[in-house]
């Protein structure tokens, strides 16, 4: 009663995501503040191993179900179940990863247990709450972190009343920690057919394959734009890099498109795609007008560039003077060290 | 029998239009320098609508819309560019709704205009992107839901085949009728406005904007009753007052702080590890990044 519980997504290769992991090793530490047992969630079939995989990371119950019609996920089945399971145990938090499946899991689940749950939370603590209104005092409750407004506020969010308290968090945001190797925990095998109901299967897929999204660096929040300056296509790579411990997206200037070191899609710029990202991270870019046209609403922005005269430095936040191959893995190192 | 199709749409602030003049000196979000606009995966949503009004001469399509009397905007852009009907979802009690709250009203109006056989909404608002309200009301409602929809195959009375966008890949869908689909914004955009919708609509008024009105335009309702867009309170939708706004809320905001930009002089950094670890920890700590 009253754990914290974490869904645990099933990839296609049959094992269990990243981002659960990830959210398994906060869920860990959270329990040990509120001094509870963590439990994991893995509807499926057929997954490699879960209990090997799983009690490392300091699980105490896995509740499995094992059944062909739960994989690949479709929302019906997946919620009823949850839903079962969750009357049942009364889990007091649960965490779900913020990605295709889970932020088309939780809601639905949320709205049927009529309870709170906030989105891509950047950050979860546990602490207390007074209520001036009904003075009255709330312990340990867990504070849900999250930008909003586009990003321009950061709110913490919490749920008084109503249990459990749910949140979604992105990948990457949380760290993956084993806890111990030698942890074991139980199984709790739940049988799925005796839950699901014709009514589960109202949607059924017809088709599903492998296919990469179109490039769209409009929406970004974050651009990590390369100039011709970033000297050539395997250097662009770092730029790559960097976007993918980010999140960001990789955009580029029309010399750098010019000199074949990217594909068009990304060209920032009068000819190119306007953009206005939270932060855009100018690599070897001497900033043309054109170019700048295209980017100087951006909210903040970083110039990396050998020539400290070069336009772009006149409209950036920060200037940092050095050769994009030398600065960029600093970046990455250093993003890595700070951000969990 | 009509084919009714229900477009859930929210009137947000342009977040993205964030540029640097929209913070103040305090570093705090100048709202007044943010226009209200029609959330754009809704305008997405409207798009997908209008499509399968183009196939089937009876489908009809329906916006409805929850917030202040100025939410009317976007039920006459939505008329302007081919939606039949809207209605707006206003009261003060509605005030400080979170997602569940929200779903749960809109549940309500859409049940109002049963029988329907799709109901259609943007995957989230740019305000909060979130992206539960869809799922949330297709709970309420009880039918399946369908989100991240980036192209409707085919269609007829008791089901839908969908083309779903998913982080890695592409998955095929085939629903019962009705269901809820949430649109993605790498579905098709959405139309124009079309000039001969727009010289109709123009006038198209709430029962609250015409009292702010100074003209009287009593004549021209009578004889175009199409004009007057419903306005539907809490009590229309015999709402259940502890579901509604704030106390049918479970999620309360503690505490907001602004991202603080700052707009000094750029700053010259070195190469050097001791500067980009902190320039990274400032980036962090600002939430820019992580």
């Amino acid at each position: 009663m009253n754990n914290i519980f974490v869904y645990c997504e099933v990839t296609e290769e049959r094992t269990i995501a990243d981002v659960s992991l990830e959210l398994l090793s906060k869920g860990k530490k959270l329990a040990g503040a509120l001094n509870v047992n963590l439990e994991a969630v893995v509807l499926g079939h057929k997954v490699i191993k879960p209990e090997s995989l799983l009690y490392p990371f300091g699980v105490d119950v896995i509740h499995y179900a094992d059944d062909e019609k739960l994989f690949p996920y479709t929302t019906l089945p997946h919620t009823s179940i949850i839903i079962d399971l969750f009357r049942k145990e009364q889990p007091e938090i649960v965490l779900f990863g913020a990605t295709s499946i889970g932020r088309d899991l939780a809601p639905r689940v949320a709205s049927a247990l009529r309870c709170g749950l906030t989105a891509d939370c950047t950050s979860l603590e546990i602490g207390d709450h007074f209520e001036n209104k009904t003075q009255t005092e709330y312990k340990n409750l867990l504070y849900q972190i999250r930008p909003a407004f586009g990003g321009n506020i950061i709110a913490t969010i919490i749920n008084p009343e109503t249990r459990p308290q749910m949140a979604s968090v992105r990948e990457g945001v949380m760290k993956k920690e084993i806890y111990s190797v030698k942890y074991k925990g139980k199984l709790n095998k739940i049988d799925a057919k005796a839950i699901l109901k014709d009514d589960d299967f109202a949607v059924t897929i017809i088709e599903r394959h492998l296919e990469k999204s179109r490039i769209d660096i409009k929406n970004a929040q974050v651009i990590i734009a390369g100039g011709y300056g970033v000297g050539s296509k395997e250097n662009f790579q770092l730029l790559f890099d960097l976007a993918e411990v980010l999140g960001a997206q990789v955009g580029a200037s029309r010399a750098a498109v010019d000199a074949g070191f990217v594909e068009h899609e990304r060209q920032v710029g009068q000819t190119g795609v306007t953009v206005r990202p939270k932060l855009y991270i100018a690599c070897g870019i001497s900033g043309a007008v054109q170019h700048r046209a295209g980017m100087d609403q951006s909210a903040q922005i970083i110039s990396i560039n050998t020539d400290v005269n070069a336009p772009i430095n006149q409209i950036a936040d920060y200037i940092i003077h050095g050769n994009v191959a030398d600065i960029i893995p600093k970046m990455i190192k250093y993003y890595k060290k700070n951000s969990k | 029998m009509r084919f009714r199709i229900i477009v859930l749409a929210k009137q947000v602030p342009d977040t993205r239009n964030v540029g640097k003049d929209a913070m103040k000196a305090d570093g705090t979000v100048n709202r007044a320098a943010l226009p209200a606009i029609f959330n754009p995966e809704d305008l997405h949503a409207l798009e997908q609508a209008l499509s399968i009004k183009d196939k089937l001469p009876y489908a009809e399509v329906i916006l409805l819309t929850m917030g202040p009397t100025r939410a009317a905007e976007i039920i006459r852009e939505a008329m302007y560019r081919g939606a039949d009907q809207g209605f707006l979802i206003t009261d003060r009690k509605f005030a400080g709704s979170d997602t569940l709250a929200t779903s749960y009203a809109l549940s309500l109006a859409v049940r109002k205009l049963a029988p329907y056989h799709l109901v259609i909404s943007g995957r989230q608002a740019i305000d909060g992107d979130t992206a539960q309200v869809g799922p949330q009301t297709a709970e309420k409602l009880g039918i399946p839901q369908i989100t991240y929809a980036e192209e409707i195959r085919s269609l007829d009375a008791k089901k839908i085949i969908v083309k779903r966008r998913l982080e890695r890949g592409v998955e095929v869908v085939n629903s019962t009728l009705p269901a809820l689909i949430t649109v993605h914004s790498s579905a098709a955009p959405c139309r124009q406005r079309i000039g001969k919708r727009l010289m109709k609509f123009k006038h198209a008024r709430t029962v609250t904007e015409l009292q702010n009105e100074t003209k009287d335009y009593t004549e021209l309702y009578t004889e175009r009753p199409y004009l007057l867009i419903e306005e539907w309170s809490a009590e229309d939708l015999k709402a259940d007052a502890v579901s509604l706004g704030l106390s049918g809320s479970p999620t309360k905001v503690k505490k907001i702080e602004n991202v603080v930009f700052q707009l000094k002089e750029s700053k010259s950094l070195s190469n050097s590890d001791k500067d980009i670890e902190k320039l990274m920890q400032t980036l962090i700590g600002s939430h820019i990044i992580g």
